[in-house]
């Protein structure tokens, strides 16, 4: 690995990145636009604690709208009760991430110890089940009319908003890549390996599993937050199948095992969705978008099934090794 | 003689077949053991049943005098239980250092170190290719396991068994599909284990040769069940395990 001082060179790429988009709202002063890019922030965050299961550990979880449901909801009830102060939006947060914590706890110790797909049904069940309690306690949540609050004013301003997504992405990205290049994040891998084998090396994989369980799902239901926040309004859509496989399409389109990954793919899918919504006056296709990106799916399975940030990997590091490899045949030349 | 693992009236059955049937076997402490017999006779099952990987239906299994019947093959290997795989059984989309470290870094017991960079356990690293370097594979330190060539995936096992540093070694047939040319290196690495004295190593093995010198004492499985266990010499005499390798030898079950 490359070094510049003490650190990688990809970080400080990384952080040239981030104090570029920092810069963005101030020259590009377009509404849309920006929130366009704060919701691809949000999903950013959102996708990445799902490859902390998906590409890492080789969990399968059909429910992950879940743990972003539970974040968004619960941030917005604590808003909607409570004068829209910074303490209140604190507790809220604390709130949204706690039961997060507590429901990906209880799913993970039920099922991890199974076989990976008892994990992926019952996600399923459960997000199927707080969909179903988001519309039924209306007292709670306002049902299918979902809730409006008001936020503190500071972060009513776009700007504002854009920079806490923008920040909370970085310091994510830069805190899980960490998580990930831990010891723990290693043996992770290894469990989406081979999980017999890391078993007879000595490891307890349950606990890993559990850990890590929790771990997404609170990241998760921090991009939840985010996201309530950004649009000062909630609903039961946030629940929906659509936002679980919305993650699932970003991981596997940026990059499984990869964190800029779906970073990349949150970008391509936003922008996509946003895009082709535009041209439904041109053709009535254009409005049912996910057909196209069904189709797009498959052909990313079929032929790119590293993903984008995968691929990009995958070619850089073939042609180190044909470098490397030429170095090799030269001295071999040189010494006969 | 001090024991290291026994086992008693040690069964297990597939269905209606029984593999390994009522073994009552005891190992010495830092002695070389083969394990011999013909295909089909349970010897990887044994493993299996030693190392935690199966349960048995019936039976027990004491290691330095603790039962562990009950426990899961994570703690036999957290109390010195180690073994490598027949079929090859390593971590395919890592380096072959990766793969090494990760056994190192059990060993280590760093196990849930969640805030620090891994490389900052650099002794890790040095270890592994340490290991790496005696099974020959240190060249390959970079490449990703699934690229290796057969025999490389062996040493592989090898170098991450011996990465655990356990009391017991199980392999299970370490040259199995290894280039003629590469076997005396991993039969001199197995040799150096054997002379520190100081583990125990429990060997399955098909060629015979290679066996004979290195053991202390061989063990013959058949049909699941123990047919001699004596040294090699006497083992080479014994008329029954003759007929049990050319076939004359018929279980009343199988028959």
């Amino acid at each position: 690995m490359r070094q510049l001082g003490k650190v990688q060179i990809s970080t400080w790429v990384y952080l040239l990145f981030g104090c570029l988009l920092a810069v963005v709202p101030f020259v590009y002063d377009n509404l849309s636009m920006l929130f366009l890019i704060i919701q691809i922030f949000i999903f950013g965050i959102f996708a990445m604690s799902y490859d902390l299961l998906l590409g890492y550990t080789g969990i399968v979880s059909f429910g992950h709208a879940m743990f972003f449901g539970v974040g968004a909801y619960g941030v917005s009830i604590v808003l909607e009760r409570n004068e829209p102060t910074l303490f209140f939006l604190i507790l809220g947060i604390l709130v949204a991430l706690g039961a997060a914590a507590i429901i990906s706890f209880i799913a993970g110790v039920l099922t991890l110890r199974l076989k990976s797909h008892f994990y992926a049904m019952l996600t399923l069940a459960l997000a199927g089940l707080f969909l179903v309690a988001a519309e039924k306690m209306r007292s709670l949540t306002g049902g299918s009319d979902g809730l409006i609050f008001t936020i503190p004013d500071f972060f009513k301003d776009r700007t504002n908003m854009y920079l806490l997504a923008l920040i909370s992405l970085v310091v994510i990205f830069f805190s899980l890549r960490r998580l990930t290049n831990s010891p723990l994040g290693r043996v992770l891998v290894a469990i989406r390996e081979n999980e017999q084998r890391t078993m007879s090396l000595g490891y307890k994989i349950f606990p890993y599993k559990v850990i890590i369980s929790v771990i997404s799902g609170v990241v998760a239901a921090f991009g939840g937050v985010l996201y309530a926040l950004s649009i000062r309004f909630i609903d039961t859509t946030v629940f929906a199948v659509d936002v679980t496989l919305d993650a699932l399409l970003m991981t596997i389109i940026g990059g499984v095992g990869t964190l800029i990954g779906p970073i990349i793919g949150a970008g391509l899918i936003e922008y996509a969705h946003h895009f082709l919504s535009e041209l439904s006056d041109v053709h009535w296709i254009f409005e049912r978008w996910i057909i196209l990106f069904g189709i797009v799916y498959i052909l990313v399975v079929i032929f790119f099934p590293m993903g984008i940030a995968g691929s990009i990997k995958n070619m850089y590091m073939k042609r180190k090794h044909k470098k490397e490899a030429k170095v090799q045949q030269k001295d071999n030349q040189i010494a006969s | 003689m001090e024991h290291i693992i026994e086992t008693n009236n040690l069964s297990i059955a597939f269905g209606g077949h029984v593999a390994v049937d009522s073994l009552s076997v005891k190992i010495p402490k830092n002695k070389f053991t083969s394990v011999i017999g013909p295909n089909g006779a349970g010897k990887t099952t044994f493993f299996n049943l030693l190392s935690g990987q199966l349960r048995p239906t019936n039976g027990e299994i004491f290691y330095k005098g603790e039962n562990i019947t009950k426990k899961s093959s994570t703690e036999r290997t957290r109390m010195g239980i180690g073994r490598s795989f027949q079929i090859t059984n390593v971590f395919p989309n890592l380096t072959v250092l990766e793969n090494v470290r990760l056994a190192v870094q059990s060993n280590e017991k760093i196990r849930y170190q969640m805030m620090f960079h891994f490389k900052k356990y650099k002794k890790f690293e040095e270890k592994a290719m340490e290991l790496l370097e005696l099974v020959l594979l240190e060249t390959k330190a970079d490449s990703v396991a699934i690229n290796l060539a057969h025999g490389e995936k062996r040493k592989l096992e090898i170098a991450m068994l011996l990465a655990l540093e356990t009391d017991l070694l199980l392999l299970d047939e370490p040259t199995a599909g290894m280039s003629l040319e590469e076997v005396p290196a991993i039969l001199e690495v197995i040799k150096k284990i054997k002379e520190k004295g100081d583990r125990t190593i429990v060997l399955i093995e098909h060629k015979m040769d290679m066996i004979l010198d290195l053991s202390d004492q061989v063990m013959v499985l058949f049909n699941g069940q123990l047919l001699a266990q004596d040294s090699p010499s006497e083992i080479m005499e014994n008329k029954t395990v003759q007929s049990a390798y050319l076939g004359g030898l018929h279980d009343e079950n199988s028959a």
